[in-house]
């Protein structure tokens, strides 16, 4: 047997927090034949980002390498001098991260971004690695390719930029990619044919590469093997199709069986039935660019209506026309029948009651400085005119709802808590104030898939045994199959398609839905395979969104 | 040419033992990872370090020497070192007993605190000691001229007056003394009343925006293009035709004064600031909740900008001490007889003219001076410490 390109055996990593180092990695060992891609996934906080930097002899800040050894190509990326890595990285080894947009300089151009590494390590002139460049463009399908490098990177798209982030990592053929997350950030449409670049051009190269990723679906795509990470322990590693189709571990197979949830079909609305909230060909703008052009849909008590499209679609904008922090330029809102005033500022108390919203980041949602308790306590005591004992009982009661230990919670800041547990006190809060209908922007996906879950179960409770109407808006339409009884899909400021879950994920579709819902990954190894071979390159992502 | 050649010569010298140093390094340790990574930069400025700290030493021997005109010569040497090895013993013994006095909270403070910001600590509160206290630690009154007592006695040469006296027979601590209580306790006064208007207007613009925000900044970019030295001293020159004619003592007309021009820097500070919280969405969900501006500012904005307008305040309030020290030199800040270190730096400056020959007596003008720089640099080190704290937390 030939050597493996990469061996990390015993590796143990400490993070540095309160003057003490606590475990990060215990003990993993990872071996990466030549060509071969790697999944990595795991929650966050698994250390999959960090494992992914240690194999390339780096930590980030705070961190330290304990114990083990990385072995690349023979040369222990530990023990190395830091002349012999700096010759190793960008040149042998090459990193691709979560977000493009972050990464690139924006002062500079993208080719001249490009052609920094060649150059550097003296792989090519400059006009060589240009002439490159080009050829790397044409092979990702950038539009464009001869001059799309001339652009600084605020001039194209997200999917561009990680695709021209992946050229750039391919631009001395490095033996080995990490990929970190390249598609986490991105729409379902752009998403897949950044995964078709990068698959087809990994292939080509014969380039090994470790495939970070919190999605399942996404590095059953990529990999041909998986290794999944649990709080810095590896829990098992597998074939693709063996991890997929035989899980051992009670873990994976919990992460696997967090796709099946699924809410039963809810009897059709009455006919002639007041909507909790209707939207009347409203349209609106920032300042003069339009955002929305008569969009128009119903939303009825105890049910949940999915608003999706991809970013930039308008789904956003439509949730601030209906709390009333974009007055519409024309049509209306109304709320039980009643027409509400546009600018929130004119509304009763008791309008603003009704109307709560869940948002989407719940770090920016919570003030920091405020506790758990004082978070929610503050609506109880604003709308409700709560005070002392009541208002504490009532916050109890509330914290007991989103599942949360009032004792142990109600006095911890929101920095002491975890993601999941930082959006059940956004829930909480929009819970105190006894609304009839709350606006869910994104709640879930900021969130691993576990918890994530979690948080659409509470949802589905609470809406069981409170009666609360949801506008719940997402780009995941896996959330929309788990949650929504009702689907409307926007593109460009427009309602596209609306209409019953069941009848939405049964053909026929509007062009637009049937790219969207085919655009999801799905857990089958295949999928991406045959649906290149089904649609053609061509048809998919922004160049068949382009084409409608 | 020659000057030229002989840094030349020096930098080449520096370098090669740079070079050697690196070299016998990876040599004795075996290729430690500390050597063989080291960059020549980082080598050649140990090296420079090192040759830095064999002059100090140097120097300061010289400047113990039996022979005065060399002992003159490295005098005010002497004193520096002999002061920062005081001050920085000083700090380490003030660390060291705060870890382990004191509650639970001060020492995890006291652990985790740099040196530097220790040593801050320790000098502002000797200041705020002094200042509150004066009256009984000070000898004499500020403005008592000792009868029988002579004029301009050199500092060290009588106990009775361990850092002399002035002119007109003043004794100099008691004035140190007292200056504390008055230049310190104004300047802390000014930078509130600053940090009062700035902060409020600041944080009113930024959530209002609009039309208030640019009458209220445009007007502040109009406060700000005059130069604020002389802005103040030509306030300062109207105000004291007022202050006799109303009857309110200048220094009150000073404070206003200064308190406006600086509160410019804080409102620029805290709109920067507010606009960022602002477009938070425990902003709009607070908004949307239907919560007024008073709610909105103290509650939800103001408790997540303590750290930037704290570490502000610090910076201010050297800013604005020295501006009322540079304006009594001037002649139009603090009135005598009242003791400020400012006034005593200016009527001791002739003293400066002795520092060639006679050094202790040349100490008088720079010991009100002196008091000034400790004060600025304690307070920047304290500043510099929480700034670093509040943007880790941030992280």
């Amino acid at each position: 047997m030939t050597e493996p390109l990469l061996k990390i055996r015993g590796l143990k990593l400490e993070g540095r927090s309160d003057e003490t180092w606590n475990p990060i990695i215990n003990g993993v060992d990872l071996t990466l034949a030549r060509g071969e891609v790697l999944g990595l996934i795991g929650e966050s906080g698994a250390g999959k980002s960090t494992l992914g930097l240690a194999a390339m002899g780096f930590t980030r800040d705070g961190v330290r390498i304990s114990e083990g050894s990385v072995v690349f190509d023979g040369i222990d990326l530990l023990k190395a001098s830091a002349a012999v890595k700096r010759g190793l990285l960008g040149k042998r080894i090459a990193y691709v991260a979560q977000s493009a947009a972050a990464s690139f300089n924006p002062a500079h151009r993208i080719i001249d971004q490009h052609v920094e590494g060649p150059v550097q390590h003296g792989v090519m002139s400059r006009a060589e690695s240009e002439a490159d460049c080009v050829a790397l463009y044409e092979k990702l399908r950038l539009p464009d390719p001869e001059n799309i490098g001339f652009r600084y990177p605020h001039q194209v798209s997200g999917g561009q930029l990680q695709r021209a982030m992946t050229a750039m990592a391919m631009a001395c053929r490095p033996d080995l990619i990490i990929f970190d997350e390249p598609t986490t950030a991105l729409d379902v449409t752009t998403q897949i044919e950044v995964l078709a670049s990068i698959r087809d051009i990994v292939k080509d190269f014969n380039t090994a590469a470790i495939y970070i990723t919190h999605d399942l679906a996404v590095v059953a795509q990529m990999a041909d093997r998986i290794k999944v990470l649990l709080k810095g322990d590896e829990v098992e590693t597998a074939d693709t199709r063996t991890m997929l189709s035989a899980p051992t571990q009670e873990y994976t197979k919990s992460l696997w069986a967090v796709r099946s949830f699924e809410r039963p079909l809810k009897a059709p609305v009455v006919a002639g039935s007041v909507p909790v909230v209707s939207v009347q060909n409203v349209d609106a703008s920032y300042g003069i660019v339009p955002v929305l052009h008569g969009v128009s849909f119903d939303m009825h008590a105890g049910r949940t209506v999915a608003v999706v499209g991809e970013s930039g679609s308008g789904k956003s904008t439509v949730a601030r026309c209906i709390t009333g922090l974009l007055p519409p330029k024309a049509g209306q809102i109304c709320f039980d029948g009643e027409v509400m005033p546009a600018d929130y500022r004119k509304r009763s108390k008791d309008q603003l009651r009704q109307v709560q919203m869940i948002y989407q980041k719940a770090d920016t949602a919570l003030n920091p400085r405020m506790s758990v308790g004082d978070i929610i306590a503050r609506p109880v005591q604003f709308y409700l005119g709560l005070t002392g004992k009541e208002k504490r009982a009532r916050v109890d009661s509330l914290l007991e709802q989103i599942e949360l230990e009032p004792s142990e919670y109600y006095s911890r800041l929101p920095s002491e808590l975890s993601g999941g547990q930082k959006q059940r006190i956004g829930i909480a809060r929009a819970l105190a104030a006894e609304p009839k209908f709350i606006i869910c922007d994104e709640v879930t996906s900021a969130l691993d898939q576990l918890v994530a879950e979690g948080i659409l179960r509470l949802l589905a409770n609470l809406q069981d045994n409170l009666g609360l109407s949801y506008m719940f808006i997402t780009h995941d339409l896996a959330t929309v199959r788990a949650i929504a009884d009702e689907v409307v899909v926007m593109k460009n400021g427009r309602v596209v398609e609306a209409g019953p879950k069941a009848e939405m994920f049964r053909p026929p579709h509007h062009p637009y839905t049937d790219l969207l819902l085919s655009s999801v990954p799905e857990m089958d190894p295949d999928w991406l395979t045959n649906l290149l071979q089904e649609r053609g390159v061509d048809n998919i992502g922004d160049a068949a969104v382009g084409k409608m | 040419m020659s000057a030229v050649f002989n840094i030349a010569l020096g930098i080449a010298l520096i370098a090669a033992l740079a070079w050697v140093f690196r070299l016998a390094g990876q040599k004795v340790t075996g290729n430690a990872p500390r050597f063989r990574d080291m960059p020549f930069g980082v080598a050649f400025g140990y090296i420079l370090g090192a040759l830095v700290l064999v002059w100090l030493i140097w120097a300061f021997v010289q400047s113990r020497s039996a022979d005065l005109v060399t002992a003159n010569k490295f005098f005010f040497l002497g004193l520096a070192i002999k002061g920062f090895l005081l001050f920085a013993a000083a700090a380490w013994v003030f660390r060291l007993l705060g870890r382990h006095i004191g509650t639970a909270g001060t020492r995890k403070l006291f652990r985790t605190i740099p040196l530097t910001a220790a040593f801050g600590i320790l000098v502002i509160i000797v200041y705020a000691i002094l200042a509150i206290f004066a009256n009984v630690i000070a000898p004499h009154g500020q403005d008592e001229i000792l009868q029988g007592v002579a004029a301009n006695i050199i500092p060290g040469s009588d106990p009775d007056f361990p850092l002399g006296t002035d002119q007109i027979g003043r004794d100099i601590l008691s004035r140190l003394i007292y200056g504390a209580q008055n230049t310190v306790g104004i300047a802390f006064a000014t930078t509130l009343l600053a940090f009062f208007i700035g902060g409020s207007l600041g944080f009113l613009a930024a959530v209002v925006g609009g039309w208030t925000d640019q009458i209220l900044s445009r007007g502040v970019d109009v406060l700000m293009a005059i130069p604020s030295l002389i802005f103040a001293l030509l306030l300062m020159t109207i105000a004291s035709v007022w202050s006799s004619r109303l009857g309110i003592p200048l220094t009150v007309f000073m404070v206003l004064i200064i308190a406006v021009i600086d509160s410019t820097r804080v409102f620029r500070l805290a709109r920067a600031v507010g606009q960022n919280i602002v477009v938070m969405d425990y902003i709009e969900a607070a908004k949307l909740r239907g919560e007024g501006m008073w709610y909105l500012v103290f509650k939800e904005i103001l408790p997540n900008a303590t750290a930037p307008l704290l570490a502000e305040f610090g910076l201010r309030f050297c800013f604005v001490f020295l501006t009322i020290a540079a304006l009594s030199f001037l002649g139009v800040g603090i009135q005598p007889p009242l003791a400020d270190w400012g006034t005593m730096v200016r009527d001791l400056a002739a003293f400066i003219s002795y520092a060639q020959f006679a050094p202790l007596v040349a100490t008088l003008p720079l010991l009100a001076a002196g008091a000034i720089a400790l004060l600025t640099v304690a307070v920047n080190f304290v500043v510099d410490w929480m700034l670093q704290k509040s943007s880790g937390l941030k992280e």
